[in-house]
């Protein structure tokens, strides 16, 4: 029994059952070890989609997603997929091999130091030195990257460490680390003067992030929120949380929301937030916000409180043990009123669109593929305008709805797709994505292929980088610069070469139609939608 | 606003560079930081100076808390701890100011700890703004080399808990 042998029944124990990964010669020896496991192995096309596989995984099992790298370039591409799922709190388990340790240090062939590189966006890291080290380590790994505020860990691995033989394999029982202990209950003070707000507040809201996911709270939320009929609206990170048509929804807030998401932040005087950070393209001036209201700020890291806005009840722990508490308070609270007056937002300030009938509306089409998708589907978002009008228009009614959304990583939506798939094979998974964010990962389109991975992916094709576009036409008066995508293959083409239905949408004449053959067609399949390069989110 | 932050961390490899790239990337000050082992061979403290407003320094707290080979984070102000700098001085002298030298260094509680016909090397050890006072002192004497150790700060007994 080697290091490679123990790492796998680590995995193992830990119940992972499959991994994402590029193979080079500093982790042959795990690639050799993985045969002689039913663990699955997934050769995806380029590292940092073996990431945001692993993040699409991890997001829809609330298991920790795995993915393994060689040394040097193979660590160094994965960064960019480490960094978006630290962005979203995603756990992670990167491990990548690493040259001998005898030659650590001196830039011998495909060395990098991944553990300093990645350091900014990894929640620890690991360099194993010894092979019995290894036990230990992975427990804590599973442990650090899935409990507190979630997160990758990297496990930097040399190849005479995988080599090493060891003469047995003991998993550790349970965690001994004296400086992580991350706060789970909340503090009850806190929980009751929560309530006590929640009584005298006339105008309530509660707003939703992807936190709600992280904790599983989803469901004890909602059961707060309609207990109390508390009006929600959510961050890009919290879509899903409630169902979009839920009476008591009320949209996205930020700068791409909805109108009336951010009338009502603007006009509750009782705030609760959970499980989001408050960040910019959320909340662009948080301390002048917070001025007319108490802000309950409920967040499992102590350091998201107060970070960008200033919290009159702080709240550290998890959030549904949180919320099963506030469950059990008894409390009175009357605001019918206000849930009126946010009604009639809701009515009289819809976001006016003006579509081209010569292309596609992209914001009608996204709700027409909403509607025909099953209840509980996966809907994988890029980054772009694409994202915008998802976020807009996707109607979610028992799925998930997955994006990048705080590092806004383009090529993010079919990698993820894929992990979210395999993670949860009876479910549908769609993937939308621009033409741009397209190009960026359409080579896993092969990856789709060899493992028999069914992912619909929708192209909003435009020819240009659409959120940039409309960035320099507002800034720089249509001083258009670097977004001209002239030279883009044909898709047809591209489907083809990869033995891949193929559906081209023009117009919104017959997208019905064309909605059922990409929903229905078995497998995986391409669908362009060609729409106006002028429009805007 | 000033604040020392004395951090005991695992005794590891790295751990130095997590805590002051944690500083660098989050934009934070670091006047001064000094690291040594504890009575504990795998325990470390760190003893950071930094300045900032409010929500710096309580982000600066949580912040190391947050990493994980942090164990234990205490914060406190110049005036709630005993604070010592060390710092070595090499001056060029000659006959004509041998003698102000050592007048300055028996004033400050100085030493000189080497000398040669040429140049000597002068210690001082005290809290951070009589070293820089020492500075500012041999003001007219060619300083050839200064080391200093930045600050190392324990909370006074009385403070303590």
């Amino acid at each position: 029994m080697n290091g490679a042998d123990l790492i796998i029944k680590c995995l193992e124990k830990e119940a992972v059952d499959v991994v994402f990964g590029y193979p080079g010669v500093a982790i042959c020896p795990f690639y050799n070890s993985i045969l002689e496991s039913d663990i699955k192995t997934v050769l995806i096309r380029t590292e940092q989609n073996a990431a945001h596989a692993a993040n699409g995984l991890a997001r829809v099992t609330g298991k920790v997603g795995v993915c393994v790298v060689t040394s040097g370039p193979g660590a160094t591409n994965a960064i960019t997929g480490i960094a978006t799922a630290f962005a979203d709190s995603i756990p992670l388990i990167c491990i990548t091999g690493q040259v001998e340790t005898s030659q650590l240090g001196s830039d011998v062939f495909q060395e990098s130091d991944i553990t300093g590189a990645a350091e900014s966006f990894v929640k620890y890291s690991y360099l194993v030195k010894n092979a019995e080290d290894i036990p230990r380590i992975m427990k804590e790994a599973f442990y650090i990257a899935n409990t507190g505020r979630k997160g990758p860990v990297l496990i930097d691995i040399p190849i005479d460490v995988q080599n090493q033989q060891v003469s047995k394999f003991r998993y550790p029982e349970e965690i001994k680390m004296r400086s992580y202990k991350p706060t789970v209950k909340g503090n009850m003070v806190q929980i009751h003067k929560v309530a006590k707000e929640v009584e005298k507040a006339k105008s309530p809201v509660i707003c939703v992030g992807g936190g709600v996911f992280l904790s599983d709270a989803q469901e004890v939320v909602r059961e707060f929120a309609r207990k109390h009929q508390i009006p929600v609206v959510c961050t890009m990170m919290g879509i899903g949380v409630f169902p979009t048509e839920d009476p008591l929804f009320y949209g996205t807030v930020g700068n791409n929301g909805k109108p009336y998401a951010n009338r009502a932040l603007k006009e509750a005087d009782l705030l609760i937030v959970v499980g989001a950070r408050l960040a910019d393209r959320a909340i662009s001036n948080p301390d002048n916000l917070m001025k007319n209201k108490t802000l309950v700020h409920i967040d499992i890291d102590p350091c998201e409180i107060g970070k960008n806005a200033g919290a009159g009840i702080p709240l550290v722990g998890d959030a549904k043990h949180i919320f099963e508490d506030l469950c059990n308070e008894e409390i009175t609270c009357e605001h019918n009123v206000w849930n009126e007056t946010l009604n009639l937002y809701k009515e009289n300030m819809p976001k006016k669109r003006t579509p081209n009938k010569e292309y596609v509306d992209p914001a009608e089409f996204i709700k027409k593929l909403s509607y025909a998708m099953e209840d509980d589907a996966v809907y994988v978002a890029d980054v772009g305008q694409n994202q915008i009008w998802s976020c807009d228009y996707h109607i979610v009614k028992k799925g998930r709805y997955l994006t990048s959304g705080g590092m806004g990583t383009m090529g993010y939506s079919i990698p993820a797709a894929m992990g979210a798939k395999v993670g949860a094979p009876d479910k549908q998974v769609v993937a939308v994505c621009g033409d741009g964010a397209f190009q960026m990962s359409m080579m896993e389109l092969a990856t789709l292929k060899q493992h028999g991975i069914e992912v619909k992916i929708v192209v909003l094709r435009n020819n240009v980088l659409g959120m940039v576009k409309q960035y320099q036409h507002f800034t720089y008066k249509d001083n258009f610069s670097m977004i001209d995508l002239t030279g883009s293959p044909n898709l047809e083409k591209i489907a083809e070469a990869y033995e891949m239905p193929f559906i081209r949408l023009k117009n919104m004449d017959g997208v019905d139609a064309a909605i059922e053959q990409l929903l229905q067609t078995e497998g995986s399949v391409l669908m362009e939608c060609l729409i106006d390069p002028a429009d805007l989110v | 606003m000033k604040k020392i932050y004395s951090v005991l961390v695992e005794n590891r490899p790295s751990v130095l560079m997590k805590v002051s790239g944690l500083f660098a990337r989050r934009n934070f000050n670091i006047d001064s930081l000094v690291v040594g082992e504890t009575d504990d061979p795998e325990v470390s403290c760190m003893t950071i100076v930094s300045s900032g407003d409010q929500r710096t320094m309580e982000q600066i707290d949580k912040q190391l808390n947050k990493k994980i080979d942090v164990i234990k984070v205490n914060t406190f102000e110049e005036r709630e701890s005993i604070t010592r700098e060390l710092m070595l001085l090499k001056v060029k002298y000659n006959k004509g100011n041998r003698r102000d030298i050592m007048e300055n260094c028996e004033i400050m509680n100085a030493n000189i700890v080497d000398i040669s016909k040429t140049h000597m090397i002068i210690q001082v050890c005290d809290v951070p703004e009589r070293t820089q006072l020492f500075i500012k002192m041999l003001q007219g004497i060619s300083i050839v080399e200064v080391a200093r150790t930045g600050t190392v700060a324990l909370k006074k007994c009385c403070e303590t808990k």
